[in-house]
Formats: C-alpha cells, structure tokens, sequence
C-alpha cells in the first residue's frame, strides 16, 4: 500500500447553514457532485437565495484514485479534489443539507416542492436535478448474496483485497479496463467478461491492459450466476451466441458494466429516456420551466468530471436567467 | 520528514481553536517500528504540536505489555485516543487518507464532550447493557469508509459498553481472512456478526441492539 496522503476535508467541520422548511428558495440545488457544486458557485455568485441538498459530497470522484483530465492538473487525486470543491462551495455560506436523498419533487403552481427520506421538505422557484448516476447491478442469482464477500463495485475501494487472486470483471467500457489495472497492480489474475461483441474501452487503455498479457478476454459472453459459500468461489457465464454456459473459478467478481441515472424522485416532473436520463437541450432546460438538469443523471452526452461541472454552471446561468425572465427576482 | 503540508496544518490550528477539554493520543508502536508505525507516530507528533490541548503519549507494545493489555492493544501501530476517559475509541493501522479526518474529526468530538449523535439513536444506545466490540474495517482510498469508522466511534464515545475500532484492512491481512473481508466498510460486532456498507445511525444501532439480544421495537434489519 502507498501511504495515502494527510489531506482534511474541511467541510465535515463548519457548521453549514441549515436548510429552512419555511423559506422559498430562487434556487435549489439537488446534488452534491462536480455538477451540483458548480451549480451552486454560480449560483452564489449571481446572489441567488439558494440552497443544496445531498446525500453526499464528491459524488463518483470520490471513488476516483487518479483523474488525469481535470484541466490544471496532470493528475489529482479524486479525494482531493473533492476537498477542493467542498470548500470552495462552503466559502459562500450556502445552508446545506446533508444526508438528505430527495425522495420526490412536485410542481405546485409556479413552485416546485422537494422531499427527503427523512420528511424534509423545501418549496423553490427553481430546481437543478444533479444527482448524477450509480452502479448499474447484473441482476443475476448471487450479486446480492456476496456483496462484500467477492462481489464489488469500487476497485479503489476494494482492489486490495483480491492479492493474488483469481477475479472477474464484468463489463468492457473504460471503468472495466481502469479496474483491470487496478487488479493487475495488486497481482490478480483477471478475467475480463463483456455482453457485447469487441471492446468499448479507449485505445490507450486496452493497449495498457493487452500488454500486461496477464488478463482472458472474454466478449459476447454474459454473468448468469455467481457461486459461493462464505465467499464467492465462480463465476458462471454464457455465451451469448452458442448459449453455452462455462463456469470461471473465481474469488472475486467486479461489476463494471455501467451506470444507472438517479433520477426517480424526478419522474414525476421531468421527461426522461428509456433509460432514465433527464432530458436536457443545450440550455439544461427540461420539459418542465423551472427545472433544470446537469451533469451525469441527464442526456448530455460524455459522462465526465469537467462536462458535468460546465453543465451546472449552464444549469445556473439558466435557472438565473429564468428567474429574471419571470419577474421572481 | 515531515508528513503534514503546511496548508493542512494550517486547516487544522483553526480547528483546534475550537478544542475545550484536553485530549491525549496514546501510540502504540515499538523499538524497531513496523511498517507504518514511523509514519503514524510523526503524523501525531505534528498534529498534537499544533494547540497545547493536545498531548501524545508514546508506548512500546513489546516492553509496556501492561499498558497494551490495559487499552486491548494486540497489534500496532494502535492509536488510543483519550478525553476525560478512555471511550473505547482505538485505531489499528495508519489513519491516514478518508480516514485522517475521523481521526480529527474524533479529536475534536471528545474534546467537546460530544459524540454528534441524534437524541433518537443515543436512547437506542443506552439500551445496550453488555460489551459490544465493533470493528470497522477500511481502505484509506474508500469514500465510503469514513463515515462508517466516525460512526462506530461515536458509538463508543456514546456508551461505556461499546469499544470502536477502525482497524486499516492492509496492515492486517491475518484479520480480513479471519473475519472474511473482501470489501470495505465491513463492520464486525462481537467477532461473528457482519455488516458489509455504511447504515444510517439508527438502522446500526438497531442492528447492534438485535445482535446483543436486546428487544427494540423495529429491530428488523437483517445481519449477514
Ligand atoms: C470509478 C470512476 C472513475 C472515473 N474517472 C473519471 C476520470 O478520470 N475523469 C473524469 O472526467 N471522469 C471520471 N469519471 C466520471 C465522473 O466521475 C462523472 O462524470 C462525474 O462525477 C459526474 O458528476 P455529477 O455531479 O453529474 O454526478 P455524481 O458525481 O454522480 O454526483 C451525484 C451526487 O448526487 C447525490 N445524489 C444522488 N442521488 C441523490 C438524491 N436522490 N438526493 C440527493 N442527492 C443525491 C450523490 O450523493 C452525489 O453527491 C469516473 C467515474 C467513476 C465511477
């Protein structure tokens, strides 16, 4: 293991205004990734009465080791980097709720109602919806059994464990191949399994795990079962073309193939895809005035650190404009 | 060599501005120190030397065996972290990554006299009449795990029966085979019940509450 880095994330320490139940907000902020926190910069700065509401701060770049495209830095560690958006976001003094997953939004005349898990409930003219995305399950007998005892999610967070073991990943984009190399450094031997034909990471990345030489390619072929006892001991996959079924021994299984948008408290308000992406244009609107939506959990193609926090910057501008264009502030 | 930049330590004078009552960190390490023991012990060093509130204490696991036996230090580096009494608060392995701010976080809890906990899941807490001994165990680079390690330490801070440790899964590959960890937070409550994630307060401490035999109402959530 390196030794990680002695880095405090300030913003668990200030005391964060609280978010008021009585209060109707210019602007309400659902999130508290890149694009929610981008939002909230701009939004501060247009001297908007806003507030945020969370479950978490840093989102999926907290899950991140090292993110070499965030312009500025070659490399930053994605940690860090979350400490240097909260505090830039907790300088403006904007109240927060944390812990607080949004459970549903409704329209109410010209206002918008939120809820949280816990009842919590604010009224605002405006919503940016940037609650971005989660790990897409296999749905398959066994994921949910040896969740923690061989299946995983998080290769920063769970790689270590699987030291000379024998590991499938499950998927064939860029966070499939980044995870294979995250298990390659710890000396696993991998297999790498997709549902689809070919390969979908970028080139370079392919490249870097194809030359390591250590790792099975498996495409056409998908999980169907995951077995175990107190742990997981093989993976079963089935070849999509033959139908025929072989079983992979395996301790470990990492499941990569995708995310899944946050957006059910939303269904109510704003059209989304088949896949429950947010419709958006290039202005962040969605379908309904007033509600804005930015960053992973919308349609905006290219899911990444620095789109996510131009979009909640646009959500802003637009949600700013929106309120003068009404008269509301 | 230094470990803290300047701009941490800078973050920390501030929140140690904040300290009330003194608190003292008892190391465990030894003559010829461990892998991250060095790192552990100047890390403290730095962080007690930032406000006269805090003071370390450094103890040889090999030659103090009265003092490991006192705090239940079987394994180093262990760090103890002491306020008007001994919580039951320990970290075995480098608190370091997610995990330096619960260390701080923790420092300036007990300093206060607070655990942070809400008056809901503290009645829950002073149902609990026999030891419960909560393991966590991390990897420094989960984002998840942080809030799990603040959790079982302020379970501890909350009721003398508890003992929170945040034990740093690498440094002690024996555990994670024995406990059958192979991902993070997984919490172990007296030895042979597992909680694999984070929970919300009040569903963890109902979980401790169904394993300790105690009848709470709405005690429904399932341990593996
Ligand atoms: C392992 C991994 C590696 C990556 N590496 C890179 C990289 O190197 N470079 C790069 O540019 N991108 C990378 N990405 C992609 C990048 O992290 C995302 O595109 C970006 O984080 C999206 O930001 P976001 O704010 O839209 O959503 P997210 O980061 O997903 O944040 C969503 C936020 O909303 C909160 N939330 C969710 N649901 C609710 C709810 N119901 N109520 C309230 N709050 C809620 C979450 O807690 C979270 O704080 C990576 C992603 C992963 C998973």
């Amino acid at each position: 293991m390196d030794i990680e880095t002695f880095a405090l994330d300030a913003s668990v320490f200030e005391e964060s205004k609280e978010l008021s139940t009585g209060e109707t907000y210019d602007l309400l902020i659902i999130g508290g990734g890149p694009a929610a926190m981008s939002a909230a910069v701009y939004g501060a700065r247009k001297t908007l009465n806003l507030g945020l509401v969370t479950k978490d701060f840093g989102g999926q770049v907290g899950e991140t080791s090292a993110i070499d495209n965030w312009l500025g830095f070659q490399s930053v560690n994605g940690r860090d980097l979350v400490n240097q958006f909260t505090e830039h976001v907790r300088a403006f003094g904007i109240p927060a709720k944390t812990g607080g997953a949004v459970t549903a939004v409704s329209r109410e005349g010209e206002l918008f109602r939120v809820t949280t898990v816990d009842e919590g409930r604010y009224v605002a003219k405006t919503i940016i919806a940037a609650t971005g995305k989660r790990h897409r399950p296999l749905n398959v007998p066994g994921e949910r059994e040896f969740l923690g005892r061989g299946v995983a999610y998080c290769a920063t967070c769970d790689a270590p464990f699987f030291k000379g073991k024998t590991v499938v990943v499950a998927g064939g984009g860029n966070s499939a191949f980044t995870t294979a190399v995250d298990l390659l450094k710890v000396g696993a031997a991998v297999t790498l399994v997709n549902a689809v034909k070919g390969w979908q990471a970028d080139e370079y990345l392919q490249e870097r795990v194809r030359q390591s030489g250590a790792v099975r390619f498996l495409d056409n072929h998908e999980v169907s079962l995951i077995e175990g006892d107190r742990q997981a001991t093989a993976v079963v996959v089935k070849n999509r073309l033959s139908g025929n079924a072989k079983k992979i021994d395996a301790q470990g299984i990492f499941i990569e193939i995708g995310l899944v948008p946050n957006s059910e408290a939303f269904r109510d308000v704003a059209d989304t895809t088949a896949t429950g992406e947010i419709n958006v244009d290039c202005s962040c609107r969605t379908s309904t005035a007033g509600f804005f939506g930015a960053g992973d959990v919308t349609t905006v193609p290219y899911k990444q650190i620095i789109i996510a926090a131009g979009e909640g910057a646009k959500a802003a501008l637009s949600a700013y404009d929106y309120l003068l264009s009404r008269g509301f502030i | 060599m230094a470990v803290l930049k300047d701009v941490e330590k800078e973050k920390l004078r501030q929140l140690f501005q904040g300290l009330m009552e003194p608190v003292t960190l008892l190391l465990f390490t030894q003559e010829t120190e461990c892998q991250f023991c060095e790192t552990t012990r100047t890390m403290l060093e730095e962080v007690t030397a930032l406000s006269d509130k805090l003071s370390l204490t450094i103890r040889d696991f090999v030659a103090d065996t009265n003092e490991a036996e006192r705090y239940g230090v079987d394994k180093i580096p262990a760090t103890v972290i002491l306020g008007a009494k001994d919580y039951g608060i320990r970290f075995f392995g480098i608190p370091s990554g997610y995990e330096f701010t619960v260390l701080i976080q923790d420092i300036l809890g007990i300093s206060k006299g607070v655990p942070g906990l809400s008056e809901e899941t503290l009645t829950m807490i002073s149902a609990i009449g026999t030891p419960a001994h909560l393991q966590v165990f991390i990897s420094p680079a989960c984002p998840y795990c942080p809030s799990a390690a603040r959790m079982v330490h302020q379970f501890a801070m909350a009721s003398d029966h508890v003992r929170g440790d945040v034990v740093e899964s690498s440094e002690y590959p024996h555990l994670t085979v024995k406990y059958n960890v192979s991902g993070v937070p997984h919490t172990v409550i007296n030895e042979d019940h597992s909680i694999v994630g984070v929970l919300p307060e009040k569903d963890f401490a109902r979980e401790i509450l169904k394993v300790l035999g105690v009848k709470w109402e709405g005690a429904d959530v399932s341990v593996k």
